[in-house]
């Protein structure tokens, strides 16, 4: 594989041929996913009861997450120790154990190798070797936390910071806004895209496309650039949140600064305007917020829509964004409604939201002949990468490319930070 | 009834095909209701929808964005559609399930199954014409390639 140069140390420039290299795929996977990093994994609402399990994928890793008879939660890696089959082909369940379905080898709901067919042997003849190991063989353990019923899990528990330290100030406080009560799930989608998860995890750091590329914002004002809001950091610049209060600009303020768009203010109104309506539920009054963490989630909030997203890795060139919706316990039935109408903005049909995939597309597609050519990423400055009190910009794109490179051990001589 | 019905959807059909949006609309009640779900939902007893509108409205504002504002990938739709299964009616209130697949052709004439479900419809029949009251998609494409914009 060719070396990783990153042509400037402020990471403004990304050379295409990052997106596009089936080996560079297989480090990120070992460096990254089961790296020293913490991945979403799944939500605790989702396995409320002893024995409940759903699997997940931690980058291209298929996972089984599993609450024990006491209550506690364990993943491990849904791989059988025997001959690598998947243990756990169902997408969630309940079971007293996990059974491979080839030989029958069964698993506790801790990931414990515990028991199969014939170790003895039959009348004294086949059967394992006396000393063979059980605890020896079962799958990898992922170490698994959570923070407010939200479950995050770590290949290298020795090396990866504690969560709450890993997720920041920022990170830790938006998970505890958006968890701050139970949560009931309303349901899941799931987007196949065809672009390398880095476009993905780059586009979450982009505030500058939001109120361009999906113009429905704009149009209805639901979101724009002139709103008050803007883009906070962790301190490694690894994590990002993008977020805006409703009404916080005025109408003249907004047709000015969009007057040199292609974006067009207030050409249509909507005939059913329950769409766009937003109680505001949290002390903050944000109608937005999009807190992203590093490798692979966010949480996401417009307006009463309420969700948590998972950048799945499908190979070098496509991934999938698995989203779970929910609502919170104590909400009445017209919340749960108003909230399910709501999700019309977000997810592979959303109203908000369906371009991005298109946008990612049409990348992988054009850069694939351009592997020494490169993006340019200046919108918001050059040099460090600093919080930023507008959302006009696309550095929280440069803090990912830094933290990749660190992990990845590519750093630019002098690279920022 | 069964031809009455079996007209509707092809026209259903027909209509997002060639594109005209605006009059597939005019195929709906004021008070319809049409979502799109995924059968991974449905079978979980979970209420996530893709697209949920509940009035006639809805539908238009929807299609209205489309023309206007959202920016998706440009393609043909093309249906096909398996034979009604008539579940029973409520006076003129007809329910029935059709099997539906769903290609989409890019503008340089490569074709890919987009999607593969049901649709489960409420008609209302008056002679020789009818409405449709609630259509609710049951895909079970539930890992939606690329992006969901134009109806199913």
């Amino acid at each position: 594989m060719r070396p990783v140069q990153f042509p400037r140390e402020d990471y403004s420039r990304i050379p295409f041929w990052l997106h596009h290299d089936e080996e560079l795929y297989g480090q990120e996977m070992e460096r990254i996913f089961r790296g020293p990093t913490w991945s979403y994994l799944c939500l605790e609402a989702e396995m409320p009861n002893p024995g409940d399990f759903r699997t997940t994928w931690l980058g291209d890793t298929p996972v089984i997450v599993s609450r024990d008879k006491d209550g506690a939660v364990h993943a491990f890696v849904n791989r059988c120790s025997h001959r690598g089959a998947m243990i756990e082909r169902r997408v969630r369940g309940n079971a007293d154990r996990h059974v491979c379905l080839y030989h029958r080898w069964c698993y506790s709901h801790q990931g414990e190798l515990t028991g199969l067919p014939f170790r003895k042997g039959l009348k004294g003849q086949g059967g394992m070797p006396d000393d063979f190991d059980m605890k020896a063989v079962s799958p990898m353990k992922i170490s698994v936390q959570s923070l407010n019923g939200v479950l995050f899990g770590t290949f290298q528990p020795e090396k990866a910071e504690p969560l709450e330290h890993y997720l920041g100030e920022f990170g830790t406080g938006m998970v505890k806004r958006f968890f701050a009560k139970p949560v009931k799930i309303l349901g899941y989608s799931r987007q196949k895209i065809h672009g390398n998860w880095k476009l993905y995890a780059e586009n979450l750091r982009d505030t500058y496309h939001a109120s361009l590329l999906h113009e429905f914002f704009v149009t209805y004002g639901v979101d724009r650039a002139t709103q008050k809001g803007g883009v906070k950091m962790d301190a490694r610049h690894r994590h990002n949140m993008n977020h805006a209060y409703t009404a916080s600009d005025s109408q003249e303020e907004a047709k000015k600064a969009y007057a040199d768009t292609a974006a067009h203010l207030d050409r249509m109104q909507l005939r059913d305007k329950k769409l766009l309506q937003f109680k505001n539920e949290y002390p903050d009054g944000m109608n937005l917020a999009a807190p992203t963490f590093f490798p692979n989630a966010l949480l996401i909030q417009i307006n009463n829509t309420i969700g948590t997203r998972q950048i799945r890795p499908k190979g070098v060139d496509a991934h999938e964004v698995f989203q779970t919706l929910f609502c919170y316990a104590d909400d009445d039935e017209a919340m749960v409604r108003h909230r399910l109408v709501s999700a019309n903005l977000v997810g592979p049909a959303g109203l908000v939201s369906m371009e991005d995939g298109e946008a990612i597309e049409v990348i992988q597609t054009s850069t694939r002949s351009a592997p020494d050519a490169h993006a340019v990423i200046e919108m918001g400055g050059r040099g460090a990468i600093k919080d930023l009190t507008h959302r006009v910009t696309e550095t929280p794109i440069r803090g990912f490319w830094s933290y990749w490179a660190e992990l990845m051990g590519v750093e630019a001589p002098g690279g920022v930070r | 009834m069964r031809d009455v019905l079996t007209a509707l959807m092809a026209e259903y059909a027909l209509l997002i095909d060639e594109d005209r949006l605006e009059e597939w609309v005019e195929l709906f009640d004021e008070g319809c209701d049409y979502r799109v779900v995924t059968r991974e939902n449905v079978e979980q007893g979970l209420p996530n929808v893709l697209i949920w509108c509940d009035n006639k409205n809805m539908l238009r504002d929807r299609v209205e964005s489309y023309r206007n504002v959202n920016l998706y990938n440009l393609h043909y739709d093309r249906h096909v559609l398996g034979p009604l299964r008539i579940l029973g009616h409520d006076g003129p209130l007809w329910r029935f399930d059709v099997s539906y697949s769903l290609f989409q052709t890019t503008l340089e004439g490569e074709s890919r199954l987009f999607s593969v479900g049901r649709y489960s419809v409420e008609a209302r029949i008056a002679g020789e014409t009818a409405w449709l009251e609630k259509v609710t998609v049951i895909a079970d494409t539930g890992l939606i390639p690329s992006l969901l914009a134009t109806p199913i």
